[in-house]
């Protein structure tokens, strides 16, 4: 089988871009890289299969259709995209929200432990404390601001 | 023994229940259970007598060949009659000890009749895998049991404490099973000791984990300090598991396959120096304790030492001394454990130093309690004197370990006086304690065990012949279990033990500076502690170098891991094609360049609308590399989606801001772009090598025959989706469900159910003569209305919702289906939200999304159902051909209810995110404008 140029050119400069943009904090540019790179794994998906006539039995000769089984797979894949691309932008609206940006931050609850590294400190230094408490009532804040629960000035 | 297993668990499930009725006294009935294995076991005993077995089989999952084999041989036994019997006595204590408004008391009696039933069936397993099952059984409810009291960090961590030592050993003891099970190619222990055992360095290996299992569960150095902290747990709990039953099941194992493995030197080795070493230390260690509960503790460890010692031997007489000891130190301990709990309760406490004068005050305990210790420091005629005789007599021509064994008795001595002093005896300059008065139900558990320690003196020619078969394993010949042997050395050293420990316990006080100075020089809890601690910091390392907790950083690692190895396997060595073509048409090349154009610009524009246009086009670019490449319904999918999520991007971005915040770093950009194009090159390496390195036929090249045979349609990619490849379409639209809802959840700060939108919020409509060609729209702000939108709306709406039906129905001949329908008639609702507001999408779908969503996928997986019902597969279509009045002959393919589905998901999707999106954002808007500052509004949202 032989591969068609402009496909595959096409593919890596969508995906090259759905890339960069994926890579980008703002969750608006997230999702549109998502987006490009949808669009690029289904054009990938379709040069798996062969070029031809619609896939339809008596408008085109079954020797000349093309191959219908990668585009019943894009098929769905392409409503799916737009099912992500909802909730995507539903989260971003939702961190504008929040937040007063659709900026992803980074994990709080992450950095803390990145901290508690440099400090050469065990994980639950806390638990050979005393009887007084369990969770750490701020540890159990911080993941909350992380996820979007709670407000800015929480 | 199955049915005892089962009459366990019932006892353990109804236990909470009882418990909640009757309080306290729901123990004795509990205990009914492990009576009721005594008295199975009694009753069986004729069939163990002369060497025989009681054997029960159940298949329980063959293809692991895992049966459910039980087996009772005389050991068995010996076990199942102290494990029931101890386990019955205790349970009739509990309802004494413990008062009504105990907290946790329903959970706790559940755990404790189900801990003996795992310490039953762990005694009765022939199989070893079902061993290790029972084994692990019983220390995670041991876990539950030391940690009962969950308020105490100090019980919380000694249950953990436990927990990890013993499962630790357990799963070096189950690697140890399964190199003994792969050798011999049976887990059943019956059978393994029958056929040949591995040689040289491979059983070595096994006996060495096996060892560390049974080690770790009976507290032998260097595991023993996870039992004095379990002393967290309720007295009862140590009565039962660090006395009688869950200790005893190292040394139950190591007694199993004495029979085996005691020949073996690093076996018996091991075994009589690890039993040793903690004989001496914990006899040494209970001399320090001033609670009496730890001097017990410390007094198990080091009985436990004992055991493992003798019992690891593997002589026949060791043997015999081993199963006698076990016998007398259950009765003994259970007791003293029990004894200490009354004392507790009594008296307010277990220190030694505190209590004073109970000698007189409760006279029956302090008999009891002198009688079990007697036992246990072998006074004649205990039945602790005689296992203590048979063991010195089984290691008389042993020098060395011999004065080990005397040297711990003499410890044992003294520890024994320790505790009857410390309990009961005056003590100069002590008040003496205020008690209340104990009752006969709380004294009878430990009166009996102590009494059955004096009873089995005199009779231990009858326990002898009982327990004959055991050391049978390992010779035929030897020495008896007797109360007089008559003067014989080992009586000698009995007596010089007994005047050594009574000197140790006089001079006490004059020894005091040597005990503080002679601990062990490590502490095992200490190496616990640091290795603990180790790990833990070890593991916040890991995660602190691992888990940055920046996204772009995750993904850009995940990206570099895609441009490496598969990209680096393409450089090594693809399947290249052999020729090229540049495109199939000369239009791709146009539609190439466009796309192609666009996606580089839409990384580089500053505005969000810009961006959001851009990657539209490369969207419908697509579409049309879609057509060009012949595929018809891709297109139109595609074409359709496009146009739908432009809709979608722009309700949410009229609330963001026009701009994209300020650019990050130049020299972060510039890794961006080089990861975007290392991707991409990897990308269309990807495609080149996936089209080169085709060799089969491909599998869809008999779909177009089979769409018509079997799927009833002409579109063969609409049949693949419903009806060749239809589970996968099922997934999909789950996944869209999710998303709707997901979407919902996420705008919606209030609950989406409720009453349906047309009585929630009705239109507000001011009283016009004339008709509108909106319903909603006089809702709307004059500003934003648009008559001929409206007025094309009104027009449009219902064609493009007839297209949309017709598009499902003809999808299964023509390009179209489900999908496609479906994306139409959310179009249309687009339509008319945009035209008319949040009110006319409420009269436009007078219905829940949700609703939408559920049905269609009901109906999905009802379609799938009701072909099985039929006797067909799951998701097999049927073509049913009907004549009908007036319309004519119909062509029926069942497969369309399952797009009614597909379609009805879509529409629903379509519709939930118009209703977030949109109109919820519409009302967040409103909000807005009618309150003074954005700011207030999210601070109140939020609450």
């Amino acid at each position: 089988m032989s591969p068609n140029l402009v496909l595959v050119v096409v593919i890596g400069v969508l995906s090259a871009a759905g890339v960069t943009l994926l890579l980008e904090r703002s969750l608006t540019r997230v999702v549109l890289g998502v987006i490009l790179l949808g669009n690029a794994a289904n054009l990938l998906i379709l040069v798996a299969g062969r070029a031809g006539g619609a896939p339809i039995v008596g408008v085109t000769p079954e020797g000349e259709m093309s191959d219908p089984l990668p585009q019943a797979m894009v098929l769905t894949a392409i409503v799916i995209t737009l099912g992500m691309t909802a909730f995507l932008l539903a989260m971003a609206y939702r961190s504008w929200l929040l937040l007063g940006h659709d900026e992803v931050q980074d994990d709080l609850e992450d950095r803390r432990i990145v901290e508690r590294a440099l400090a050469d400190e065990a994980q639950n230094a806390a638990d050979r404390g005393d009887d007084a408490g369990d969770g750490d009532p701020d540890d159990a804040v911080a993941s909350a601001a992380a996820f979007g629960t709670v407000g800015r000035n929480a | 023994m199955l049915v005892l297993l089962t009459l366990y668990m019932v006892t353990a499930l109804a236990a909470p229940a009882l418990v909640r009725w009757w309080g306290p006294r729901a123990f004795y009935l509990l205990a009914a259970a492990p009576a009721a294995a005594v008295a199975w076991a009694v009753a069986h005993t004729p069939a163990v007598r002369g060497g025989g077995a009681v054997v029960e089989t159940y298949p329980w999952v063959p293809q692991l060949r895992l049966e459910l084999a039980l087996r009772m041989s005389t050991l068995s036994w010996l076990m199942l009659l102290l494990v029931g019997g101890v386990g019955a006595l205790v349970l009739a204590y509990c309802a004494r000890y413990f008062r009504a408004d105990e907290p946790g008391l329903g959970r706790f009696a559940a755990v404790f009749v189900a801990f003996a039933g795992a310490m039953h069936g762990l005694v009765v397993a022939d199989d070893l895998i079902l061993l290790y099952i029972f084994w692990e059984l019983t220390t995670v409810f041991s876990y539950l049991l030391i940690g009962q009291n969950t308020e105490k960090r100090a019980s919380r961590r000694a249950a953990a404490q436990a927990l990890i030592v013993t499962t630790l050993g357990g799963l070096a003891m189950l690697v140890g099973f399964i190199m003994l099970g792969e050798h011999a190619g049976t887990y059943r222990w019956s059978e393994i000791i029958a056929g040949e055992l591995p040689g040289g360095a491979y059983l070595g290996v096994a006996l060495v984990l096996i060892l560390l299992g049974a080690l770790a569960k009976s507290a032998i150095f260097p595991f023993s300090f996870w039992l004095p902290a379990a002393m967290a747990a309720p007295t009862p709990v140590s009565a039962y598991l660090h006395a009688a039953a869950m200790v005893k099941a190292g040394v139950y194992l190591v007694a199993l396959l004495a029979p085996a493995f005691g020949g073996q030197p690093t076996w018996s080795l091991l075994a009589m120096v690890a039993g040793a070493v903690t004989m001496l230390f914990g006899g040494w260690a209970a001399l320090r304790q001033s609670d009496l509960k730890l001097l017990l503790a410390y007094g198990t460890v080091s009985q436990l030492g004992l055991l493992v010692l003798v019992t690891g031997a593997g002589t026949r007489d060791a043997a015999l001394a081993g199963a006698a000891m076990l016998l007398a130190h259950a009765l003994f301990k259970a007791a003293l454990f029990l004894i200490v709990g009354i004392i507790d309760r009594r008296a307010g406490t277990r220190d030694l130093h505190e209590l004073s004068g109970l000698r007189r005050r409760m006279p029956g305990v302090a008999v009891t309690a002198a009688l079990a210790a007697a036992s246990m420091a072998g006074v004649p005629p205990l039945f602790g004197f005689v296992g203590k005789e048979a063991i010195l007599q089984a290691f008389a021509d042993d020098p060395a370990v011999l004065a080990a064994i005397v040297l711990g008795a003499v410890l044992t001595t003294a520890y024994s006086l320790r505790f009857l002093w410390g309990a009961f005896a005056d003590k100069p300059g002590v008040e003496p304690t205020a008690t209340r008065p104990v009752g006969v139900a709380f004294l009878a558990p430990p009166a009996l065990l102590a009494g059955l320690g004096l009873l089995l003196g005199p009779l231990a020619g009858v326990v002898d012949r009982l327990l004959a078969p055991y050391p049978a394993l390992f010779g035929a010949t030897g020495a008896h279990l007797a109360l007089w042997h008559g003067p014989t050395p080992a009586l000698g050293l009995s007596l010089l033990a007994l005047a050594g420990g009574a000197l140790l316990f006089a001079l006490r006080e004059r020894l005091r500076p040597a005990q503080e100075r002679l601990r062990a020089p490590v502490n095992g809890a200490t190496v616990y502690g640091r290795l603990t601690h180790a790990l833990d910091r070890l593991s916040v390392e890991v995660t602190g170098a691992t888990q940055r907790g920046s996204l772009p950083q995750y993904l850009g690692i995940i990206l570099l891991v895609l441009v490496v190895l598969p990209g680096g396997a393409l450089l090594i060595g693809a399947p290249w094609p052999e020729r090229v073509q540049w495109w199939d048409t000369p239009a791709q090349l146009l539609v190439g360049v466009v796309l192609a154009a666009a996606a580089v610009a839409a990384v580089r524009t500053q505005r969000r609308l810009a961006a959001t246009v851009l990657a539209g086009v490369t969207g419908y670019g697509t579409a049309l590399m879609f057509v060009l490449h012949g595929a018809p319904d891709l297109a139109l999918t595609q074409f359709l989606v496009e146009t739908l999520t432009i809709a979608v991007f722009v309700l949410v971005l009229r609330r963001l801001p026009a701009k994209f915040s300020a650019r990050p770093l130049r020299s972060s950009r510039w890794l961006r772009v080089s990861i975007g194009i290392a991707v991409g090159l990897v990308m269309s390496g990807l495609a080149l090598a996936a089209a080169g390195g085709r060799q089969a036929v491909p599998i869809s090249v008999d779909f177009p025959e089979q769409a018509v045979s079997y799927g009833g349609g002409r579109n063969v990619v609409n049949v693949t989706l419903v009806d060749i490849r239809a589970w996968d379409t099922m997934g999909e639209i789950a996944v869209l469900v999710v998303a709707a809802t997901g979407v919902a959840s996420l705008i919606f700060l209030r609950p989406r159910t409720g009453p349906g939108p047309r009585r929630g919020e009705p239109p507000v409509r001011p009283p016009r003569p004339q008709p509108e060609w909106l319903r909603g729209g006089p809702a709307l702000d004059t500003r934003r209305r648009s008559i001929i939108f409206e007025v094309v709306t009104r027009l449009l709406f219902h064609t493009m919702l007839v297209f949309s039906i017709y598009l499902m129905f003809s999808g299964h001949n023509a390009p179209g289906g489900g999908f496609a329908g479906g994306l139409v008639a959310g179009l249309a609702l687009a339509v008319r939200y945009l035209a008319g507001g949040r009110h006319e999408l409420d009269e436009a779908a007078p219905v829940d999304a949700g609703l939408v969503l559920g049905a269609g996928l009901f109906l999905s997986v009802g379609t799938g159902v009701t072909a099985m019902l039929f006797g067909g597969e799951v998701l097999q279509s049927a073509i049913v051909d009907l004549y009908l009045p007036l319309i004519g002959k119909v062509h029926v393919v069942t497969s369309l209810f399952f797009d009614v589905g597909v379609y009805l998901v879509v529409v629903g999707l379509a519709l939930d995110v118009l209703r977030s999106l949109g109109a919820e954002v519409d009302r967040h808007i409103e909000a807005d404008e009618q309150r003074p500052t954005a700011d207030d509004v999210r601070q109140e949202e939020l609450v």
